[in-house]
């Protein structure tokens, strides 16, 4: 059970971290789930590995420890809610930058160049009147 | 007593509340009330907290009135109510500048800054590992939104960027504390710091593998060198107010830094003691050099002044990483200092930028600003402070350090590291400052107004009180001293969240383990309670 767990844990995280490192966005955001499912089953495991051992505590001597379950819970729906921000996020600067490429604009090309189906340039940090026109 | 624990649930309520009121044009005045109302009782909280953690009292909160390595504690000392008051200080002139217009451009700035103070004010408060997990991702999630506010391409192209490396420090953030867990059987601060020097020489290795993974996620929240080069493209592409806002964020980093590095893992850690101390000065002179390096190169002004914020947390870390009570006194005063110097600065960017025309921010010659007068005085006012000339209090906070560093081995680099930096950063600015009111071009056409009052007062009120800390120097100074004592005093902190210390009920987490495991022995510190 210790190899399965382990390798398992490995080989998700491994195949995370490959997806992480690649150009495009989806990619990126898939190996950000994998590397998540990875760590939580970690947690889940630094509890130790219990056969036959009871969830909560009641008469019988063994009892699985409780709290890594417990953290686990929680950081399921952190990882679950960036996550789908993530992806709503990469998507916006796909429509608004017309590349999927994590650098927001295709290689080769220079930044802000992006190709003919750009949208149209969006208001810079600083335009001038910016944020004092109402003041 | 449950004033601890408002600071969370104010800001909460606050979001909450202007969330149900709605994003409409007409609603916005209303809006702009309750979240200077609610920043404002917020300020008075972290006041009151201030004066309570003055006394040497430690304040436990219980959640729920659990036992406090099973339950969830809030811990008020001195330096979280301090950064409470720090944050409040940050927070009230950051939201009247947004008031200015900047919260007209894009969707529920308000509530999005009062979920940030909620992060911010937890993630200061906490006791317990996990907690500052969950309060470090409020206060980032509500931070995506924000960086990305007011839309535009780069902004979302450099916030995807944001949260995707955010993500990833989070997923090492957990498998950090997984290890401490596994080998440690408990979360609660307090808990580890008596647990982390009885772990055995077999499992240690495991256990610092995990603080190492900590070092990692908190150098990258906090910008430390090989992790600071997000920092520079993200502040200066989030609009003023939102940047200078984020100048406390890496803060945060910088005290999960000290709470955990500093404390548990410091002195009287047994085999983990100063797991990190041979990385961390280097690290943090590093990251000094990197700074002030980066901000010469820089060819826009909200660039320099990012590159100034990764060189000024260099300069706390390595206070930090200095490992003494002088040390972090002067860490804690300089980091005030430079929290606010920064988001002044920030702010007064924009104010220039605004004034430039068609250049805006680029460090290039362009039309006269229309108020150079006062302009150029803030930005040399702030520039002095940054770069430490007597008597800002930026002088004060590098002469605490450069005190403290005297009898250090590594004194000289220290010293030569801070010195320098010190000078870059003002030729720097100086430079900056030359082009941007000396190098114009008078035959372009200049602004048509000036900043507004209100715009100007936010900027003025941030570097005001940067320069109150030099008036007040003593009473801050001995504050922080004392902050400094108290923080490196583990067995009072463990004495007042521990309450039933060296009893059954406190064994461990893991009491149902058969065999149980021996008594805690006690420390040499630690005396039991009766």
């Amino acid at each position: 059970m210790e190899f399965l767990l382990a390798s398992g844990i490995g080989i998700v995280t491994a195949t995370g971290l490959y997806l992480l490192l690649r150009g495009r966005s989806f990619p990126v955001v898939l190996g950000l789930s994998l590397l998540g499912y990875a760590v939580n089953v970690f947690i889940f495991a630094m509890g130790r590995l219990w056969l036959g051992a009871a969830p909560i505590v009641d008469a019988g001597p063994d009892v699985a420890d409780p709290l890594p379950q417990a953290l686990v819970l929680t950081a399921i729906v952190i990882g679950f809610a960036t996550t789908g921000f993530v992806i709503e996020l990469a998507l916006r600067s796909f429509h608004d930058g017309g590349s999927d490429h994590v650098d927001g604009h295709e290689p080769g090309h220079a930044p802000g160049h992006a190709p003919a189906a750009a949208a149209p340039e969006a208001p810079t940090p600083h335009e001038p009147q910016a944020g004092r026109t109402s003041a | 007593m449950h004033l601890p624990i408002l600071p969370v649930l104010l800001p909460a309520l606050t979001a909450v509340l202007l969330l149900l009121l709605g994003d409409e044009e007409a609603r916005r005045p209303w809006a702009r009330r309750i979240a200077l109302a609610s920043l404002l009782l917020g300020a008075v909280l972290a006041w009151r907290l201030l004066g309570l953690a003055d006394s040497g009292t430690l304040t436990v909160y219980r959640l729920g009135e659990w036992p406090a390595p099973f339950g969830i504690v809030l811990v008020v000392d001195r330096l979280a109510a301090l950064m409470l008051a720090l944050t409040a200080a940050v927070a009230l002139p950051v939201l009247l500048y947004a008031s200015g217009g900047w919260d007209a451009h894009g969707r529920h700035f308000h509530a999005l800054l009062q979920f940030q103070l909620m992060g911010l004010n937890g993630a200061f408060l906490t006791g317990d590992l996990f907690n500052l997990f969950v309060f470090f991702e409020v206060l980032l999630i509500a931070s995506y939104v924000l960086m990305t506010h007011g839309l535009g391409r780069e902004r979302l192209r450099v916030g995807t960027q944001y949260v995707v490396l955010n993500l990833t420090a989070s997923a090492l953030f957990l498998i950090g504390m997984a290890l401490i867990y596994a080998t440690t059987g408990t979360l609660n601060l307090a808990d580890l710091a008596l647990r982390v020097p009885q772990v055995p020489a077999p499992e240690a290795g495991l256990l610092q593998a995990g603080a190492m993974l900590l070092l990692v996620v908190f150098g990258f929240k906090a910008a430390l060198v090989p992790l600071a080069l997000w920092l520079p493209a993200t502040y200066a592409a989030a609009s003023a107010p939102v940047a200078a806002l984020f100048a406390i964020m890496t803060k945060v980093g910088v005290y999960a830094l000290w709470r955990v590095h500093g404390v548990v893992f410091g002195a009287e850690a047994g085999a983990s003691a100063f797991a990190v101390q041979p990385l961390l000065l280097p690290l943090a002179l590093l990251t000094s050099v990197a700074g002030v390096l980066g901000a010469l190169a820089a060819h826009t002004l909200p660039r320099l002044i990012a590159w100034l914020t990764v060189a000024s947390v260099g300069t706390i870390v390595a206070a930090i990483g200095l490992f003494g009570t002088a040390a972090w006194s002067a860490a804690l005063y300089y980091l005030l200092n430079s929290t606010l110097v920064i988001a002044g600065l920030f702010l007064l960017a924009e104010l220039v930028a605004a004034q430039r025309g068609r250049m805006a921010d680029r460090l290039e010659p362009c039309s006269p600003v229309r108020q150079p007068a006062l302009l150029g005085l803030l930005l040399l006012l702030a520039a002095a402070s940054n770069a430490g000339l007597p008597p800002l209090p930026g002088f004060v906070g590098k002469l605490m350090l450069l005190q403290a560093a005297s009898d250090h081995p590594w004194a000289v680099t220290v010293w030569a590291v801070v010195l320098g930096v010190g000078l870059l950063t003002l030729i720097g600015l100086a430079r900056a400052g030359s082009i941007l009111f000396w190098a114009v071009r008078p035959e372009l056409p200049s602004a048509a107004s000036g900043a507004s009052p209100r715009l100007l007062a936010a900027t003025i009120a941030l570097l005001g009180m940067s320069v109150l800390l030099s008036v007040w120097a003593a009473p801050v100074q001995r504050y922080t001293e004392a902050a400094a004592r108290q923080l490196a005093d583990r067995s009072a902190y463990a004495r007042a969240v521990l309450p039933e210390l060296g009893g059954p009920a406190a064994e461990s987490v893991r009491p149902y383990r058969l065999p149980q495991p021996q008594p805690l022995p006690l420390g040499p510190h630690v005396t039991r309670q009766p």
